[in-house]
C-alpha cells in the first residue's frame, strides 16, 4: 500500500530527514518510536503534504501513485490521513461544517454522492460516539478553546468519518491521560480493517499498550536505525533510545 | 466648492421652519464654509481623501413625495430586517410612508420623520438637534446640520423597553445620480429605557451619490441601547456617516458597524461616557475590494470613574482596496477604574490591498487598565493546510477560512435575524463569489 524508498527531506534549507525507506501492507499497523528531533513528525507530515517541507530526493509510492506529486486534498481524497500532534484551531468554522466540508470533499473525489446536513449528522451520531463525544461538540469551532485531549479525540472523530485507508497518528499519545488515551485507542482500533493501515507516530511506548504494532521502527537522525516486532517497542522502553542509536 | 450646498440651503423651504432652526443652519452652513473638506494634512483624515467628494457637484433631492417606485418586496429583498421590526423606509432620501410601518410601537414611544417632528414636538426638537453633533468642529456634521431635510426623530420615554428593533432604511436608485442625501437620526432613550436601533444603507444600482448622514443618540442613565449600522450602498457611492452619543450612569451603548459598499466611506462612532459604570462596545466589519476605500474612526471619550469600553474592529481587503482603523480612547483624570480594550484586525486577501491602523490612547487617570492590539496579516497558513489535508480544495479552504475571519465578530451581533442575514452575505461573498 506504502512504499517509502530513500526518502530525503529539508525544512529552511536543513535536512532532516536523510534516507527513510520503508514498506507497509494493508491491514498493518506500523509503530515509528524514536527520541524528540529524529525526524519521526516530520516523516508523518511530508507524508501529509506539509507545504514547509521540501522532499529532495526518494520516493513515495501509495496504491502505486507518486504521493509527492500530489496536492494534500489530493492525498487526503485519495485516503490519507494524519491526525495532527498539535490540532489547528479555526476560530469562525464549526466542527459539522469543517467535517461535512472534508466528508464531502472526499465523497466527491470519489464519485460519491454528497451529504447533506442532515443526513450528515445522522451519520455523526454514530461516529460520535466512537470517541465518546457529545454532540455539542459539532458545534463549537474547530479545536478553538478545546483542552489538549479534546484535540485529540476531534483528531480521532475526524478519522472516523473520513474512513482513511492510511491514517498517520503524530504523537496522538501526547498530552493525554490514562482514561482518555484508552477512548482514543479504542476508536483507532474500532476502525482497523484488513483493507487500511496505520502509522503511529510515538515518543513512548505507552500507547502501543492500547494500539498493538505489527512492525515497530526507530528513527533516529532522519534515518530508520533499526526494525522489529512489538517487541522491540518493549525492549526500547526498557533501555532507552541510547542503547539502539549506539547499535546503529 | 459649496455653491450647489449654497443653493441647496436656499431652496430649503422656510414657510415650516422655525426660526432657531433657520439659525442652526446658517450657523452650520457657516461653519461648513469656514471649514471647508479636510484635506489629508489633517491629522484625522491623514489616510483619506475626501477630494473624490469635495470636487465633484451633488445636487439636492427634489423635495416633496417620494416616487413610489419600490415596492414592500424589492425593500425587503435589499436589506435584512424581519417583518415584525418597526420600519421608516426613505428612498432617494425621501421618506416613504407606503413602504414604512411602525405603529405597532408602544403608545408612550414617539418615532416621528423630522418634518413633523418639528410640527409636532418643536420645543423636545429645539431642546436636543445640534447638542451632539459637532458642526462647529466637523465638516461633514455642519454640511448634513444646514441641509437635513429627513430624518428620524425617535423618543423612548423612561423604563420603556421596545421589544422590537427600529428599523431606518435608506435606499437609493438610479435617481439618487449625482446627489446629496444627509440623513439625520435623533434618538433620545430616557433613563432605563431599552431600545434597538438598525440603520440600513442600500441600493438598487451603482448610482453615484453622496450619503452623509448623522445621528445623535442620547443614552440616558441605566438605558441600554443597541445600534446596527449596515452599510451597503452602491459601488459607486460616497459615505460619510458620523453617530455621536452621550451616555449616562450605568448605560449600555452597543455599537455594530458593517460596511462593504461605496467607493469611498468613512465611518465615525464618537461616544462620550458621561456617568459612572457606563459599558460602550463599538464593534465593526468592513469587507472591500477592487479599489474600495472604507475608513473607520472611532473616539471613546471616558468622562466619569469605573466605565469599560470594549472595540473590536476587522477589515477584509481584496483588491487594491484601503481600510483605515483610527480608534482614538481618551481617559479624562476623573475616570478612574477605566476599563479599555481595543483590537483591530485586518486580513489581506491580496498583495496590493493595504491597511493603516492607528490606536491611540489618551490616559490621563492613574488607576485604570486600558489596552490596545492591532494585527494586520494573512490567511493561516497552518489552518490552510489543515484542511486541506483533510480533502478541502485550496480555494475552500481559502474561502471558509476569510469566512471565519468575518463571523467571529459577525457572532457578536444580539440581534438574531441581522447576525444570521449577514453571515449568510459574508458567506456567500467568500464562498461563492457573490457581492456585498
Amino acid at each position: 500500500m506504502l512504499k517509502i524508498d530513500n526518502l530525503h527531506a529539508t525544512a529552511s534549507d536543513k535536512e532532516i530527514l536523510k534516507g527513510v525507506s520503508l514498506a507497509m501492507n494493508a491491514g498493518e499497523v506500523h509503530a515509528i518510536m524514536g527520541p524528540n528531533g529524529s525526524g519521526k513528525s516530520t516523516l508523518a507530515q511530508v507524508i501529509a503534504g506539509h507545504p514547509g517541507y521540501v522532499v529532495t530526493a526518494g520516493t513515495i509510492t501509495y496504491d502505486g501513485k507518486d504521493l509527492i506529486a500530489m496536492q494534500p486534498e489530493e492525498r487526503a481524497q485519495a485516503g490519507v490521513f494524519l491526525a495532527f500532534q498539535y490540532p489547528v484551531e479555526i476560530p469562525g468554522v464549526t466542527n459539522a461544517y469543517f467535517m461535512r466540508s472534508a466528508y464531502n470533499a472526499v465523497r466527491k473525489a470519489q464519485g460519491k454522492e454528497e451529504l447533506d446536513p442532515i443526513e450528515f449528522l445522522e451519520l455523526m451520531d454514530e461516529r460520535l460516539k466512537l470517541v465518546d463525544m457529545d454532540v455539542s461538540m459539532l458545534h463549537r469551532s474547530v479545536n478553538a478553546g478545546f483542552s489538549g485531549g479534546e484535540k485529540k479525540r476531534n483528531e480521532i472523530l475526524q478519522m472516523a468519518v473520513l474512513e482513511p485507508r492510511l491514517a498517520i497518528l503524530d504523537e496522538t499519545d501526547s498530552g493525554l491521560d490514562i482514561d482518555a488515551l484508552r477512548v482514543v485507542a479504542e476508536g483507532v482500533n474500532k476502525l482497523k480493517r484488513s483493507d487500511n493501515a496505520t502509522i503511529v507516530v510515538t515518543h513512548y511506548q505507552r500507547l502501543l499498550n492500547y494500539i498493538v504494532p505489527d512492525f515497530v521502527h526507530v528513527l533516529a537522525q532522519g534515518r530508520i536505525v533499526r526494525s522489529g516486532g512489538k517487541e522491540l517497542a518493549l525492549e526500547l522502553e526498557a533501555r532507552g533510545y541510547d542503547w539502539v542509536m549506539e547499535a546503529a | 466648492m459649496s455653491s450647489a450646498y449654497a443653493e441647496a440651503l436656499r431652496a430649503l423651504p422656510k414657510a415650516d421652519s422655525p426660526e432657531w432652526l433657520r439659525q442652526l443652519r446658517h450657523d452650520a452652513f457657516a461653519r461648513f464654509e469656514a471649514l471647508g473638506f479636510p484635506t489629508t494634512r489633517n491629522e484625522d483624515w491623514h489616510f483619506t481623501s475626501v477630494t473624490p467628494i469635495a470636487e465633484r457637484t451633488f445636487t439636492p433631492v427634489a423635495h416633496g413625495p417620494g416616487t413610489g417606485a419600490l415596492s414592500p418586496a424589492d425593500v425587503a429583498a435589499l436589506v435584512i430586517g424581519d417583518p415584525s421590526w418597526h420600519r421608516l423606509v426613505f428612498v432617494n432620501g425621501r421618506f416613504e410612508p407606503e413602504l414604512s410601518a411602525f405603529s405597532a410601537l408602544p403608545a408612550e414611544v414617539r418615532v416621528m420623520t423630522l418634518a413633523e417632528a418639528l410640527q409636532e414636538s418643536p420645543e423636545f426638537v429645539a431642546e436636543h438637534l445640534g447638542k451632539l453633533a459637532a458642526y462647529r468642529k466637523d465638516t461633514f456634521t455642519a454640511l448634513n446640520t444646514a441641509l437635513a431635510q429627513n430624518g428620524v426623530v425617535i423618543h423612548v420615554p423612561r423604563g420603556v423597553v421596545v421589544d422590537e428593533p427600529v428599523h431606518i432604511v435608506h435606499i437609493t436608485d438610479a435617481q439618487a445620480s449625482a446627489t446629496a442625501i444627509h440623513p439625520r437620526l435623533l434618538a433620545v432613550v430616557d433613563a432605563l429605557a431599552h431600545v434597538a436601533l438598525v440603520e440600513s444603507y442600500a441600493s438598487t444600482g451603482t448610482a453615484s451619490y453622496f450619503t452623509n448622514a448623522v445621528a445623535e443618540i442620547e443614552v440616558g442613565n441605566g438605558a441600554r441601547v443597541n445600534h446596527y449600522k449596515i452599510q451597503r450602498e452602491s459601488i459607486e457611492a460616497f459615505h460619510v456617516g458620523t453617530v455621536q452619543v452621550s451616555q449616562g450612569r450605568d448605560s449600555v451603548y452597543h455599537s455594530f458597524s458593517y460596511a462593504a459598499g461605496a467607493a469611498l466611506s468613512r465611518t465615525n462612532v464618537y461616544t462620550k461616557l458621561l456617568g459612572e459604570s457606563g459599558e460602550t462596545r463599538l464593534n465593526g466589519l468592513y469587507m472591500v475590494d477592487g479599489t474600495q476605500h472604507a475608513d473607520h474612526q472611532t473616539f471613546v471619550e471616558h468622562l466619569a470613574p469605573s466605565c469599560a469600553s470594549r472595540e473590536l474592529y476587522k477589515g477584509i481587503l481584496d483588491g487594491t482596496s484601503h481600510g483605515v482603523f483610527n480608534g482614538k480612547v481618551y481617559v479624562d483624570p476623573v475616570a478612574q477604574k477605566t476599563d479599555g480594550k481595543q483590537t483591530n484586525h485586518s486580513l489581506l486577501l491580496s498583495p496590493e490591498a493595504r491597511v493603516d491602523t492607528k490606536p491611540q490612547l489618551e490616559i490621563f487617570a492613574d488607576d485604570v487598565k486600558c489596552t490596545h492590539g492591532a494585527t494586520v496579516g494573512r490567511l493561516d497558513l497552518a489552518a490552510l493546510f489543515y484542511m486541506k489535508s483533510r480533502g478541502i480544495g485550496a480555494d475552500q479552504a481559502r474561502a471558509l477560512l476569510t469566512y471565519a475571519f468575518a463571523a467571529e465578530v459577525l457572532e457578536t451581533i444580539e440581534l438574531d435575524t441581522l447576525r444570521e442575514g449577514l453571515e449568510k452575505l459574508a458567506f456567500a461573498r467568500f464562498t461563492r463569489g457573490e457581492q456585498r
